[in-house]
């Protein structure tokens, strides 16, 4: 038997014109926008078409990536103004009409191209005390129970994957760097809340400070940015609420 | 290599803090003081605009009328403090915000604090001291309702 070899059907592409920030610290003074059009297909992402340059047109162009599926939150960047993970954000739901703008996250110190200093946003983190403090054995030697009612009580901000999408459109955090911002405030939740930890109130101590919680001019735009859906601006106000109570 | 600086100063130095906590009391205040705001401002307008004759009704005599019953005293001093407090706080809250130079910070906050604190006073020494027939004075000057002496 013969049979006709079959032909793929082609897919359409579309082509899609990014203006990227760029900056080389070695050669600018300042900050250039950049065109690049390239062809993509209705499942690439931002991710892939920024790979398209970098690989086939510009090898200079700096972005962070790891994972590329949304959970490392290395390519935090603004995309048409807005925060996004690049890997998660689809091209055909942008405006292909129109050019896409990309630069890097605002608020921390720009190094190269898209890639800003995380450092102080992470200075933030680990100021809050973002670990299980608990002291002692647990009841029976073994492990620290938790019904799921416990568990469900601090569940929306386990998600959070460090990407400072939050922080970085923070107009708060943007004035002069001293507030904690939203994500460390986030992580100082998910362990404030926690039935097994036992220091909620060093944590509530640390965030009732005049760079607090109570800098927060609930803007929403913390909860607007987080790519995995947290209630940021929820979490902060419980967090307020908590240190009002005395306890969480 | 250079960096590009955002708008932010150098790495937190958190110091151990002391004393009362005023950023966590300004918030309750401001809170607390909005809601109290709204009913005495509602109230205010209502009874000034609105009740009785409304707009038309309100010259000298209408406010010494008022001023005439300790229930608009107290009414009209809460609001003075509440307002002008809650207001100057706003505006602390926004140079904390936006004026980034110790200098420019430090002069702008004087001149709310300093504007607050005026206006504070002078209203109230003008509710408590008011007298719409001050004796000695000329009766050509005083308001027709005036016990002629």
């Amino acid at each position: 038997m013969e049979s006709k070899p079959s032909i793929p059907e082609e897919i359409p592409t579309f082509t899609a014109t990014l203006i990227i920030r760029r900056f080389d610290p070695e050669v600018d003074d300042e900050p250039r926008w950049q065109d690049f059009d390239v062809e993509m297909h209705g499942t690439d992402r931002v991710l892939d078409a920024l790979h398209k340059i970098k690989w086939e047109q510009d090898g200079s162009l700096t972005f962070r990536r790891s994972c590329a599926h949304g959970v490392c939150g290395s390519d935090a960047m603004r995309i048409n103004g807005r925060n996004r993970l690049a890997c998660k954000t689809l091209i055909k739901d942008l405006d292909i009409s129109k050019p896409i703008y990309i630069e890097a996250i605002k608020g921390l110190p720009l190094e190269k191209d898209l890639v800003v200093d995380m450092e102080p946003f992470f200075d933030s983190f680990k100021s809050v005390n973002p670990f299980l403090m608990a002291g002692g054995l647990p009841q029976g030697g073994k492990e620290r129970k938790q019904s799921p009612v416990e568990r469900a009580r601090f569940d929306d901000t386990t998600k959070c994957i460090l990407c400072a999408a939050c922080t970085s459109s923070c107009p708060v955090f943007w004035t002069d760097g001293q507030y904690f911002g939203p994500a460390a405030i986030v992580n100082a939740h998910r362990f404030i809340f926690d039935s097994r930890d036992e220091n909620a109130q060093v944590r509530l101590d640390i965030l009732n400070d005049k760079e607090g919680v109570w800098r927060c001019r609930t803007t929403f735009n913390c909860t607007d940015a987080c790519p995995r859906g947290i209630q940021v601006t929820q979490a902060i106000a419980e967090v307020k609420q908590a240190i009002l109570r005395g306890k969480p | 290599m250079t960096t590009i600086d955002a708008p932010r100063t150098p790495a937190p130095v958190r110091r151990p803090r002391r004393g009362v906590n005023w950023e966590k009391w300004g918030w309750i205040y401001m809170r607390a003081s909005g809601v109290v705001l709204v009913v005495l401002i509602f109230g205010h307008l209502f009874v000034n605009l609105v009740a009785g004759e409304g707009v038309k009704a309100i010259d000298f005599a209408f406010v010494a009328g008022k001023w005439a019953d300790p229930f608009w005293i107290v009414w009209d001093t809460l609001l003075l403090w509440l307002a002008l407090i809650h207001g100057g706080n706003g505006m602390r809250t926004l140079i904390n915000d936006y004026a980034t130079n110790k200098l420019v910070r430090t002069v702008l906050l004087s001149a709310v604090a300093a504007s607050t604190a005026v206006l504070i006073i002078l209203g109230t020494l003008v509710i408590f001291t008011f007298d719409p027939c001050p004796a000695a004075s000329p009766a050509d000057l005083l308001p027709s309702f005036c016990p002629v002496r």
